[in-house]
């Protein structure tokens, strides 16, 4: 991969994601019939927390200052390791996936650390969920990958998403619907989570942050999007069509990710949350979707 | 030279416990010398084995021996090395945070007798390890499981400790039942009670049959899903340096057990492959299950050795996959990363212990539920305790990532694979894997939240004081090995090959050899992503730390949607983070629930109780022994407590025995 290339990655990987935030909310206002916040607002919002002065529980330790670190640092490393437009990830070898995977391990094991530092019962409960809806959330991003394994006989997400499919289109639809479950999970949206919720005791993500404040919630907030953005590129690489032009295939991820971006935006319009008992159900279906799309290439 | 350095060892480490007898009760001489006999000998034997793994040939020693069939043969191979080297570490390790933790001046009624059968536990584990004879192989055996007895049942004035203790003892006898039974048929098939590999016909009954002893006898010293009645109950009541050694070692003795026997067949049927690749699966994600619902930290991490040597047994699963259908490079993979979880889990689970170790000395209690906000009393205690936790999460950049990586490069290669049963192995253990991996994260998130963070929930907990050099300094290291394993992989490529060499000679000797570890994984590129990633660590917190200093900083209480009072009995509790879990396998848990029943406005004082049993051990176990005893009620009258008469019954027996052939 050129260094022009790599430029690209690093540059779309670090600017990009709040701007999902901002089509997700435009979405939805034109749902809704309003005009909505700008769609920039989701930069301004993390500029200003940037600016702000912090307020910090004398509960807690050094572990809830390491929980927004830790989250943004693993979704640096994580964002490496895809391929956005290119052939290749700024960083790829046999394995990686398991890499990927366990990075957001990591990265959720000191979020939902630094949520217990506060001793809220509040942010208990949303550190129990969180834990808990991703031990079924995980089983079913490793099915989906393994049929990529299997499609393109190689472990590493650089060449897993880079190989050309023929024939195999419905393992590849289940895995597309299996990994956009997954996404919606893993980064809180409706019909999991409402982001927009104002009541503690229903929310997840929302509810582990309350005590963080000024740049560390600044944080927080753009380690949300960036992980909604190395998901999003997981799924729209697999769905989307290459152009074979090295440009082009770049032109394809950014409008990709803007439309599913605008599907999420969709999904949250029209649907209601689950209750809280029917999560692991949608989550169990969509590790039998995957597998499902195992058996259909393994025969 | 190595093995002579070996033997020291073993002489050091079983005699350690013995000069302190001859001094007084509450003296400290006694531990001092037992401590300095176990790191020099530990010191010695790692030497040795150091030598060993490098030397040309193992080094091989064979003596007379009057008993018949028995010889007294000892090899150190690449399988004994790599099982040596930390029962070696941890035994040293253990010795040293005893002589705080368990110091004869505050337990002069049982420091004496703790140590002698500490030293002799450590010996037998490492006797057993080098013997190439089922007979010498057995002697060490039985002196590591009744050693271990002692040593767990060190507090004996307490019901609870006799019980598991009891349990313990059962489970061993049985397991040396079978073992009795495997060697015996292993005398029959190759004519001699030697313990090499003489490349064994698979096909036959008798290699089915040996298999599944070594199943059975092996699988219930390593604690495999049902066979693992005995060890919460042991681990959880013994003193936690024993319990580290018990967990982090002696287990491992039935997983050593499993990989010796596998490696006498040449090309083993597919099915015993998928047999260990389901019954690991069936441990690993049933032990972290059960863990999670445990309010006891120790009965909690004993669990979560379960877990682990069900990762241990996939890995050996695929090992045997690869084998049966000649690939090496997934023999290789899953070889590799079984032996290396063996170091792993080792490391983070002695810590581990060591760690619940300093919070019991420290609290006295190991009710997680009474604990709470230790990390700002106990700094030390609690970094290393985090350590452990994402160690055995198998988060990177730490040692558990390193072998699971290898495990699952090993299920994808066997996905990859053209039989259907080896792909569908694979294409199972993955997602099982990954989900073992989510619920121990959320167990461990769990421990370290409740117990460490947050406010002190009792006024053991406010009064909680840091652990001393002699506990912490062994926790430094153990935390220390973890991080090295996990950023510098490389290093322990050498033991790894020489074992699987071991393991799979018959490649070796077809010329080929096995395939090299490095090109098969990718070690350089993982501490690659293990620096870059604490690189960004270390930036980010930089950044922030300056970008906060910069802005007004003002501290506050937790916000608790405005209530102005909040007290620490109003934190979540281990119980309530679990809740969810325990619900979803409540159809595996049968957990026990004694909640009150609100009826009036204004509801009294009332109690919340759960309680998960052992479901295996009280739902299975004990009612098939009452049945049992039962039956037998019927034969007591052969039981008179009269030597003569059973000696009576053994020479009826004989000559019963000489007419019939």
């Amino acid at each position: 991969m050129s260094i022009l290339q790599s430029l690209v990655h690093v540059l779309l990987a670090c600017t990009m994601p709040p701007l999902l935030l901002g089509v997700i909310g435009k979405t939805k206002a034109a749902f809704a019939g309003r005009v909505g916040a700008p769609l920039l607002q989701p930069y301004y919002d993390i500029a200003k927390l940037m600016r702000k002065g912090s307020v910090v529980s004398r509960t807690t330790t050094w572990v809830f200052r390491a929980g927004p670190v830790v989250g943004v640092a693993t979704g640096l490393l994580a964002v490496a390791l895809v391929p956005l437009g290119g052939e290749q990830a700024l960083f790829s070898f046999p394995g990686d996936l398991v890499l990927f995977a366990y990075l957001f391990g990591l990265g959720r094991f000191f979020t939902v650390l630094a949520a217990l530092d506060t001793g809220s019962a509040f942010e208990g409960m949303g550190g129990a969920r969180e834990a808990t809806f991703s031990c079924f959330a995980e089983p079913a991003l490793f099915l989906g990958l393994l049929v990529l394994v299997k499609r393109s006989a190689s472990t590493s997400l650089s060449t897993m998403l880079g190989a050309h499919w023929h024939g195999e289109a419905a393992s590849l639809v289940l895995v597309v619907v299996s990994l956009f479950i997954v996404l919606l999970a893993e980064t809180c949206r409706i019909p999991f989570d409402d982001p927009n919720t104002h009541l503690e005791l229903t929310m997840i993500h929302e509810v582990m942050v309350l005590d963080h404040s000024g740049p560390a919630l600044g944080i927080i907030h753009y380690s949300a999007s960036l992980k909604l953005f190395v998901l999003g590129a997981l799924v729209v690489r697999i769905a989307a069509p290459r152009t074979g032009n090295v440009w082009g295939d770049w032109g394809v991820l950014v409008g990709g990710m803007l439309g599913l971006a605008l599907l999420v935006g969709a999904v949250e319009s029209m649907m209601a949350r689950l209750r809280l008992r029917q999560v692991p159900s949608l989550l169990v279906a969509a590790c039998l979707l995957s597998a499902f799309g195992i058996v259909l290439i393994a025969r | 030279m190595s093995l002579p350095l070996v033997l020291m060892a073993i002489a050091l480490l079983s005699l350690s416990g013995f000069p302190g007898l001859f001094a007084s009760r509450t003296s400290a001489v006694g531990e001092r010398v037992a401590v300095g006999m176990v790191v020099v000998g530990a010191i010695g034997g790692l030497t040795g084995t150091f030598l060993a793994v490098f030397a040309q040939k193992p080094p091989h020693l064979e003596l007379p021996w009057q008993i018949p069939g028995g010889a007294i043969v000892l090899e150190v191979d690449g399988i004994s090395a790599l099982f040596l080297m930390p029962t070696f570490l941890i035994s040293a390790l253990g010795s040293v945070y005893g002589l705080e933790y368990w110091a004869q001046a505050k337990h002069a009624e049982n420091g004496r007798k703790l140590r002698v059968f500490y030293g002799l536990l450590a010996a037998g584990l490492c006797s057993l390890l080098i013997a190439r004879n089922t007979i010498l192989f057995l002697a060490g055996w039985e002196i590591m499981a009744l050693a271990a007895f002692f040593a767990l049942t060190t507090e004996d004035h307490d019901p609870a400790v006799r019980e598991s203790g009891f349990v313990y003892l059962v489970a061993t006898r049985l397991s040396t039942l079978c073992l009795f039974a495997l060697f015996a048929l292993l005398h029959a098939v190759q004519g001699t009670f030697a313990f090499t590999a003489p490349a064994l016909d698979a096909t036959t009954p008798q290699a089915t049959a040996m298999f599944l002893l070594a199943l059975v006898g092996f699988g219930l010293k390593a604690g495999l899903m049902p066979l693992h009645v005995w060890l919460p109950g042991a681990h959880a009541n013994a003193p936690s340096h024993v319990s580290a050694l018990m967990s982090g070692v002696l287990i491992k003795m039935g997983v050593y057990g499993l990989v010796r026997v596998c490696s006498f067949f040449v090309h083993p049927p597919v099915w015993w492959g998928v047999v260990l690749v389901v019954l690991g699966a069936v441990s690993g994600v049933f032990g972290v299950v059960f863990a999670i619902a445990q309010h006891d930290i120790k009965r909690l991490l004993a669990y979560h050795s379960v877990e682990n040597i069900g990762i241990i047994v996939m890995g050996l699963g695929f090992a045997v996959l690869g084998r049966a259908v000649g690939e090496p490079s997934l023999l290789v993979l899953g070889l590799a990363g079984a032996l290396l979880h063996v170091w792993n889990h080792g490391l983070f689970k002695a810590l581990l212990f060591l760690g619940a170790g300093s919070v019991v000395h420290a609290t006295g209690t190991r009710e997680m539920d009474r604990l709470g906000g230790l990390a700002k009393v106990m700094p030390k205690t609690t970094l290393g305790f985090v350590i452990g936790a994402a160690a055995i999460c198998g988060l990177p950049p730490l040692n558990g990532f390193v072998s699971e990586l290898f495990i699952y490069l090993g299920m994808f290669q066997s996905v990859l694979h053209r039989d259907s049963a080896v792909s569908m192995a694979g294409a199972f253990g993955a997602p099982a894997l990954a989900l073992i991996g989510a619920l121990a994260l959320t167990c461990f998130v769990k421990v370290v939240g409740v117990v460490f963070l947050g406010e002190p929930r009792t006024q053991a907990a406010r009064e909680a004081h840091e652990a001393g050099a002699a506990m912490s300094v062994p926790m430094g290291v153990l935390g220390l090995l973890c991080a090295t394993i996990g950023l510098a992989p490389v290093l322990v490529v050498p033991f790894l090959e020489r074992a699987t060499e071991a393991f799979a000679p018959e490649f070796s000797h077809a010329g080929q050899g096995l395939p090299a570890l490095a090109p098969l994984a990718p070690l350089a590129l993982v501490s690659v992503a293990g620096v870059v990633l604490l690189a960004l660590i270390g930036a980010g917190s930089a950044l922030l730390g300056a970008r906060m200093k910069r802005s007004p900083q003002g501290t506050s209480n937790t916000w608790d949607c405005g209530y102005a009072a909040p007290s620490p009995t109003m934190q979540y509790t281990a119980s309530s983070f679990a809740d969810m879990v325990v619900r979803l396998f409540g159809w595996a848990l049968r957990s026990r629930v004694h909640a009150p029943r609100i009826k009036e406005l204004f509801a009294p004082v009332a109690h919340f109780k759960s309680h998960t049993p052992e479901v295996v051990l009280d739902l299975l176990v004990v009612p098939a022994a009452r049945t049992l005893r039962r039956i037998f009620h019927w034969f007591r009258w052969l039981q008179r407590g009269q030597v003569h008469l059973y000696l009576l019954y053994v020479v009826a027996t004989l000559v019963l025995l000489m007419f019939w052939r």
